[in-house]
């Protein structure tokens, strides 16, 4: 059984009508790449899921569980963590701080968030060293580390990524898709939302392609890689 | 020595400003809604302390200043209440309808305490019971002299402003609210209920007015039902002044107006208070648009 499927899902933004009958699926332990260009749906799928976003028909089930229409605060605690879009760090709190929200569905348990910072700080060791900082003064690779750090603290078993490269030098890139290969390594499920096509399929053990509101095209990355409508669409070949 | 006595006694009117301000600010804080409203809750603490004064002291045989401490914690409980109230009937209806509609609701519910506080408790001038408020004070060399009173306000006041400080700063709830005036889409994928935090807030907020409705009504003996837009007002620009959102910004706020207005009328005059107390605002925000402490940190590399 998926730990994660998605059945028939749609959901307007605004007036939009942004997905359009989604079918997706993610196996334990999988590394699944979301691609498409703009506004194909991609961040309103992770939204859903997340349940910021509620949707109109379809059903979304986590662990043999229907989530769909429960209020996002009530997710996180049934193992799905979002990596929002842009680095959404809280400026004005330390880097301390903002772990700790990411804990914060762990309550008073002193010791599981003692853990979880451990491991946290052990995968990226420069957020130790800003650990008194202001959230709002670290670079923008810490920030994104910073997100995915938080993101970690509550112990998800599915962490869903919003374009975890998105304005990033190219080495910074690099480290960030091994770092989610390390955290798949230890046993989370990741589902990562990229335009940065190549590299989440390169990352990924499966891909799905989606286009203003529909999955076009899905299999294993390997195979989507070699796609010659991926290639021409996605990698930015003739 | 006129102006040590100046200032303590700016210092005691800003306490009560910052009380107030804290009000305004924490709920703009996670709304960005100015709730008129704030200063006649506050208003509405002066009058139910003076209910709950008359009647502790009509069940009482004697007058003992100690009824004032079980008055004013009911009174801060049941404004606390009211604050949430309002915050349930007339603003959160209203959270997805953009900012405009909910401050329009804010001023129709600041209208509506004040209708409400003039038709039950008249027009006039109320004053609290004579004799309950402890009267002396100690003369200090250079005969500057510190009231009983203002003594036991100041204690009270920075004690509250203390522990919210504190309650902000460390504790688990505290550090989820000032997430939830960040972001509050980030702050529910943290799985903080940002409902149940706006609640809090208008616990908390309201709370504080209410005590700090009774302990003005006590300082200053009377009032009416304009308490709210006078000394409300002020407040709120006093939040404006320390950087509106900012909990420590709020309590400076506070502070600065009240010792400037003070030291106005003590040094110029009486009449030209106000002018001075709003040239200065209005310099400050010249040169600091974001209030005091209003500044952010960049949200983004």
């Amino acid at each position: 059984m998926a730990l994660l499927k998605i059945e028939n899902l749609h959901t307007y933004y605004g007036h939009v009508h942004a997905l359009k009958g989604v079918d997706l699926e993610v196996e334990e332990g999988e590394i699944v790449s979301l691609i498409g260009a703009n506004g194909a749906g991609k961040t309103t799928t992770l939204r859903t899921i997340s349940g910021l976003i509620r949707p109109v028909q379809g059903t979304i089930t986590f662990d043999g569980q229907t989530i769909s229409g429960v209020p996002a605060h009530q997710i996180v605690g049934k193992g799905v963590s979002q990596v929002p879009e842009g680095r959404q760090i809280f400026s004005t709190l330390t880097v301390t701080e903002n772990l700790n929200m990411g804990a914060y569905t762990l309550g008073g348990d002193k010791e599981a968030i003692e853990q979880n910072r451990r491991r946290v700080y052990d995968l990226f060791p420069r957020l130790e060293e800003r650990k008194n900082q202001l959230g709002g003064t670290l670079s923008g690779g810490e920030q994104q580390m910073l997100t995915i750090a938080r993101a970690l603290m509550a112990q998800p078993r599915l962490l869903m990524l919003d374009e975890p490269s998105l304005g990033l030098a190219p080495l910074l890139v690099k480290t960030i898709f091994e770092t989610v290969r390390e955290i798949n390594a230890h046993g989370v499920t990741i589902l990562l939302v990229e335009q940065n096509a190549r590299a989440a399929l390169k990352v990924a053990h499966r891909g799905y392609v989606l286009e203003t509101g529909h999955v076009v095209l899905s299999g294993p990355a390997r195979g989507l890689l070699q796609d010659e409508r991926v290639r021409k669409a996605y990698l930015g070949e003739k | 020595m006129q102006f040590i006595q100046q200032m303590i006694n700016g210092i005691t009117i800003g306490a009560f400003y910052s009380l107030v301000a804290l009000g305004y600010t924490m709920v703009y804080g996670v709304l960005k809604l100015i709730n008129f409203a704030h200063g006649d809750l506050f208003m509405w603490g002066a009058y139910l302390g003076l209910t709950g004064l008359n009647v502790a002291l009509g069940l009482l045989a004697n007058d003992t200043p100690w009824v004032i401490l079980p008055v004013i914690i009911l009174v801060m409980i049941t404004v606390a209440l009211g604050g949430v109230l309002v915050d349930r009937v007339a603003y959160k209806p209203l959270r997805s309808a953009g900012r405009l509609a909910p401050v329009i609701s804010a001023l129709g519910v600041a209208f509506i305490l004040q209708s409400l506080a003039r038709n039950l408790y008249g027009a006039s001038w109320r004053t609290y019971p004579h004799g309950i408020t402890p009267s002396g004070g100690i003369v200090l060399a250079g005969g500057v002299r510190i009231g009983i009173m203002q003594i036991i306000v100041l204690v009270a006041c920075f004690l509250l402003m203390g522990a919210l400080y504190l309650f902000t700063q460390r504790t688990r709830l505290g550090t989820a609210m000032r997430a939830v005036s960040l972001d509050h889409d980030t702050s529910r994928l943290m799985g903080i209920n940002v409902d149940r935090i706006i609640a809090v807030v208008f616990l908390i907020g309201p709370g504080l007015g209410g005590v700090a409705g009774m302990i003005v009504a006590l300082y200053y003996g009377s009032f009416d039902f304009t308490l709210g837009w006078t000394f409300g007002l002020k407040a709120f620009i006093a939040a404006i002044l320390g950087g509106i959102g900012n909990i420590p910004g709020a309590m400076l706020g506070g502070m600065m107006l009240g010792i400037i207005e003070t030291l106005g009328s003590g040094y110029l005059s009486p009449q030209w208070k106000d002018v001075i107390a709003y040239a200065i605002l209005i310099i400050i925000l010249i040169f600091r648009p974001t209030g005091l402490l209003g500044e952010r940190v960049a949200e983004k590399v």
